[in-house]
């Protein structure tokens, strides 16, 4: 079980969690004008990168807020959490 | 290659063992190649040894980054069934299940395929609806299936505690399906591949693709530079990796899934039972082991660790439904990386690169497919289009809409 420092409560256990995918990835504003592929692209196609993983994450039996957190996908190390809007931390130019 | 029969056992006893001939070479590399398959497990082994068996593509290598059969197909829980909801599914997994029907015999190696019979429970009103309808589709896709009642079930599985805290309100059965020895399948596949003039380089990595006008013509691997007029990408959890590497993303996410197995025991339960409202599996393997596996992990990885809240999840619904295995122990538990679509269905398809076919996105249950996935992927390669039964899973569908959205209605062991 890996521990997960939620930026509202502090360290608490994975398992009061839920993991939501990738973060940072913003809604399309031009939708009308949008192709198929650009919408494909949005709402199914993903990084899933074997290294650093910015992902979303809800403290969902706990104080139930939504926060990013940045993980190492080999490791399953978790090298920061932050506020959802708050800019990528650097993490040391890890990949 | 020399055949195995009772003749050959009795000769290489006589002769203390000592003249197997190895089961395939181990060439170096050539500098170029008809088709290149990238990933040396069952799928992959399968779509080399169909492009050279039946497709008549002479110059075929697999490359592997590892040992065969060493990722997803020697982590699986070995289950074999065709109990899809809709029509492109039922396609590719009966297919697959025609395939394995004849395997051993043509593979001329005993991949140990044995349909035991797969039941299904059903412990809600929702579950009953469910099995009710897919079983329907089942029969007019022409697949076998069974209702069982409760007391049916009994009579298969005599232990079962139908009176669990979500009781057992029915099942749905297919006699058809059953289990397959995993790394027999690779290696089957692998003699027949090696046999059929087919390279297999082990230990080599691929580090990246050769693309020329958007049109891939070979790749960069650990152990230099090989030409290809095709590439098939079939590399399970490690997809999406490979296509970035070709300058793409692929609709999929990386998620370990874990499986466990007990300490040996007599032979106690002759189906594979599995519950999709619990949510457990298990199956008794020919050693005696209980083979049981569950849901994936709850967030995507590469680690093949698995964590370890999944293990109760999984544990409890075992000893609830079958209160005599709380007395066993486990003996191991894995993890293998599984790539999972949104649709929960696979993707065979081309790519935006041109001759760059990619065969992925199975997710919690490729070993079943891997014949028919095989077989329909070689001949899509061997053609450049894809054929009647891979067709339906192109990458293209998640752009068009036109998902084969199994997610909510399979098996828990897709």
């Amino acid at each position: 079980m890996i521990l997960i420092n939620c930026p509202y409560c502090g360290e608490r256990d994975q398992t009061e969690f839920a993991c939501h995918g990738e973060a940072h990835i913003a809604r399309p504003t031009d939708t009308a004008s949008l192709t198929d592929e650009q919408w494909g692209d949005y709402v199914f196609f993903r990084t899933n990168p074997k290294g650093i993983h910015y992902e979303r994450w809800v403290h969902v039996h706990g104080c139930r807020r939504w926060f990013n957190a940045v993980r190492h996908t080999v490791q399953d190390e978790i090298l920061a959490t932050y506020e959802v809007g708050a800019p990528r931390p650097d993490v040391g130019g890890q990949q | 290659m020399k055949a195995y029969s009772l003749l050959a056992l009795a000769r290489n006893g006589l002769a203390w063992q000592k003249d197997w001939q190895r089961a395939w070479r181990s060439p170096d590399p050539a500098a170029a190649y008809d088709v290149v398959i990238i990933g040396g497990g069952g799928h992959g082994l399968a779509t080399a040894y169909y492009l050279a068996t039946q497709c008549g593509v002479n110059k075929v290598a697999v490359i592997e980054k590892g040992w065969l059969g060493g990722g997803n197909t020697g982590r699986n829980t070995t289950i074999v069934r065709s109990n899809y909801l809709l029509d492109a599914s039922a396609g590719i997994y009966e297919h697959a299940i025609k395939l394995w029907e004849g395997l051993s015999q043509e593979l001329n190696y005993n991949v140990m395929f044995s349909q035991r019979g797969l039941l299904h429970l059903a412990h809600s009103v929702h579950d009953m609806q469910e099995i009710g309808r897919r079983g329907n589709a089942i029969h007019l896709n022409g697949i076998d299936s069974e209702f069982l009642t409760p007391q049916q079930v009994q009579q298969m599985v005599p232990f079962i505690n139908l009176n669990c805290r979500y009781p057992v309100m029915g099942g749905l059965l297919q006699k058809r399906g059953g289990t397959a020895r995993h790394d027999a399948v690779a290696w089957g596949y692998a003699r027949g591949a090696d046999a059929a003039g087919v390279d297999i380089i082990q230990n080599c990595e691929v580090t990246g693709f050769q693309i020329e006008n958007n049109k891939v013509v070979g790749v960069d691997t650990t152990r230099g530079r090989i030409g290809a007029g095709k590439v098939g990408v079939v590399t399970a959890g490690h997809s999406s990796v490979l296509a970035e590497m070709a300058g793409f993303r692929l609709p999929l996410e990386s998620y370990p899934l874990q499986a466990w197995v007990s300490e040996p025991i007599k032979p106690i339960i002759d189906c594979v039972v599995m519950s999709n409202g619990i949510h457990v599996y298990v199956s008794q393997s020919d050693k005696g082991e209980l083979v049981v596996g569950a849901g994936s992990d709850a967030y995507n990885s590469y680690s093949q660790r698995g964590s370890f809240d999944l293990i109760e999840h999984t544990v409890g619904p075992l000893v609830e439904l079958f209160p005599l295995f709380s007395r066993l122990r486990m003996l191991r538990q894995w993890a293998g990386i599984v790539d999972v679509t949104v649709d929960r269905s696979p993707i065979l398809s081309k790519t935006p690169v041109e001759n760059l076919f990619f065969n992925c996105g199975w997710g919690t249950g490729g070993f079943k497919a891997t014949p028919g996935s095989g077989h329909a992927f070689a001949h899509s390669i061997a053609a450049g289009s894809m054929n009647e039964i891979a067709a339906p899973f192109s990458i293209d569908r998640f752009n068009s809409g036109a998902l084969i959205d199994e997610g909510a209605a399979a098996a828990v062991a897709h």
